[in-house]
């Protein structure tokens, strides 16, 4: 099976672009990368469309940019999608079917509301049966793990200081401001214990990534290529209280164990991990179902100042999806962008000094789970 | 009386079983060959362990359970009230249940995770169907200290 590289990536800055399509977003992403791996629409052989909220948004990406005849397969899997993408393409090179393929995820979310699929019943169960908004399900996911390990409201908050203060450092994030804890922990309390700021925001957003075979690869030359040492997908096996409350936990856990036995690669080996802080509560459980530390000790992890700036294993170098913004579809392929971006060494001021290998997470509710690592060529 | 006096509330989940009474009462399905639970009435095969056609009803001997996470909410979908304790209840004879907790304070201070608590079966908070009829609903409150 060839190895797979990412020859081309980009990401549009995230934001609120309420005269543009999301097929013009995408085509924006998608050129972007393009440029990026030095092709042409016109190599690429397949594509991997992600779109949560328009069907067949790959088609109308094409239309903006060149329409050939080619495979498109458009698909959905919750906050995971743009990941999957990247994974179909992946496999579809690691197959021998194809050299070049582009995947991308493309949301526009100006105007929604808060997200989140109340129980079906014949009367409105939200209220009534508790709250099946994402604010409230991330914090209930959250009060299990202080119930467990003790973790406060505070370290909590925490997550949100230290995610904004990176994004000061990266211009395509969508909120780019310094957030102390006690502007965090005094905003507006959404779903105890995430407040407005340990929330991420519903944005309009693009991403694609240009995957290539090996011997592409090395045709183009593998200068400023990304090799992917691991692609992982799982979803939630059967636990007693899901769907009731969704399991955030065991999807990531498998898909990480996958992740770290496809490559051969240690938690340690890592310099920086993105993962979904789709809300404050969650980084901290990821600490622990990623393996960037034992059981309990995740608090101690960020409190220690090893996943900020200049620590020994950043998270969120990005300022995450809680100051970049979470386009639904776009978000696993923007992670991607920004671990890709650390290994170039290209990150500028947010550099993760001489950056070798990066995992990149995400998580799907309903539930599913994406985790890639990626190795400098 | 006249017989839409008699109309009886309607279950707000598969698992709530009102009996000719009026009496409310949890009925789940739990499966045979690996013991799950499930809140649906209409399985054909068991998520868990796979088998088919392995689940009987199941009415749990108590209605006690514990706390086992929760959220305050207080800002939800436009025009559900707030604020309102979202919880998440492991019940000691049956599955868990997501619910609202109340007949406490809402704030983090008096709830405490693993306190033990009730299912309560009561009137949906006045919401109704199209056709006018009330439900009933599952809430959790917590169990009164001796
Ligand atoms: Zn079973």
């Amino acid at each position: 099976m060839s190895d797979v590289y990412i020859a081309g990536i980009d990401m549009i800055k995230f934001g609120r672009y309420p005269d543009k399509t999301p097929a013009l977003l995408g085509a924006e992403a998608v050129l972007g990368a393009l440029d990026d791996a030095g092709l042409t629409i016109k190599d690429v052989q397949t594509v991997y469309s992600g779109c949560v909220f328009n069907s067949m948004n790959g088609q109308k990406i094409l239309q903006q940019v060149g329409a050939f005849g080619i495979p498109v397969t458009n698909l959905s899997n919750a906050c995971a999608t743009g990941a999957t993408a990247v994974r179909d393409a992946w496999m579809a090179i690691r197959t021998g079917d194809y050299d070049v393929v582009l995947a991308v995820g493309v949301e526009q979310m100006t105007g929604m509301g808060m997200l989140g699929g109340p129980r079906a019943s014949a009367i409105p169960t939200e209220g009534l049966m508790g709250s099946a908004s994402m604010p409230a399900t991330f914090a209930e996911a959250g009060m299990e793990y202080a119930a467990k390990y003790g973790a406060t409201f505070e370290n909590f908050a925490s997550v949100a200081v230290k995610n904004h203060h990176h994004s000061t450092f990266n211009p395509k994030a969508m909120l780019q401001k310094e957030t102390p804890l006690e502007m965090v922990m005094g905003a507006e309390m959404i779903a105890y214990p995430n407040t407005k700021f340990m929330c991420s925001i519903n944005v309009d957003g693009a991403a694609a990534a240009i995957l290539v075979s090996e011997r592409k690869a090395k045709e183009l030359g593998l200068g400023r290529a990304v090799r992917i040492r691991a692609s992982a997908l799982a979803s939630d096996p059967w636990q007693e209280r899901n769907p009731q409350m969704p399991d955030i936990n065991s999807a990531t856990r498998l898909s990480a164990q996958q992740a770290y036995e496809m490559s051969g690669i240690d938690p340690s080996d890592l310099d920086l991990v993105e993962l979904h802080d789709c809300f404050a509560t969650a980084e901290l459980l990821h600490y622990e179902n990623l393996q960037l530390c034992g059981e309990g000790e995740a608090v101690r992890l960020l409190e220690d100042g090893e996943t900020t700036i200049g620590g020994r294993i950043p998270v969120n170098l990005s300022g995450g999806l809680l100051s970049k913004g979470h386009p639904i579809a776009a978000t696993g392929i923007a992670n991607l962008y920004e671990v890709c971006t650390h290994l170039r060494g290209e990150a500028g001021q947010r550099q993760q000094p001489s950056a070798k290998i990066g995992l990149a997470h995400v998580v799907g509710l309903g539930t599913c789970s994406a985790v890639h690592i990626l190795e400098k060529a | 009386m006249t017989d839409t006096d008699l109309a009886l509330p309607l279950p707000a989940m598969p698992f709530i079983k009102v009996e000719p009474n009026g009496v409310a009462r949890l009925e789940f399905q739990k499966c045979t060959a690996c013991s799950a639970f499930s809140l649906e009435t209409n399985r054909i095969a068991c998520g868990k362990c796979g088998a088919r056609g392995s689940f009987v009803a199941h009415q749990p001997e108590t209605t006690t359970g514990t706390l086992h996470s929760y959220s305050i909410v207080h800002r939800s979908f436009p025009g559900v009230a707030v604020p309102f304790v979202s919880a998440i209840v492991d019940m000691d004879n049956g599955p868990s249940l997501k619910g609202n907790l109340r007949g406490i304070a809402q704030d983090p201070e008096s709830i405490s995770l693993g306190m033990a608590v009730n299912v309560v079966l009561d009137d949906a908070l006045n919401r109704k169907d199209d056709q006018g009829n009330s439900y009933v609903s599952h809430f959790f409150e917590p169990v009164a200290a001796k």
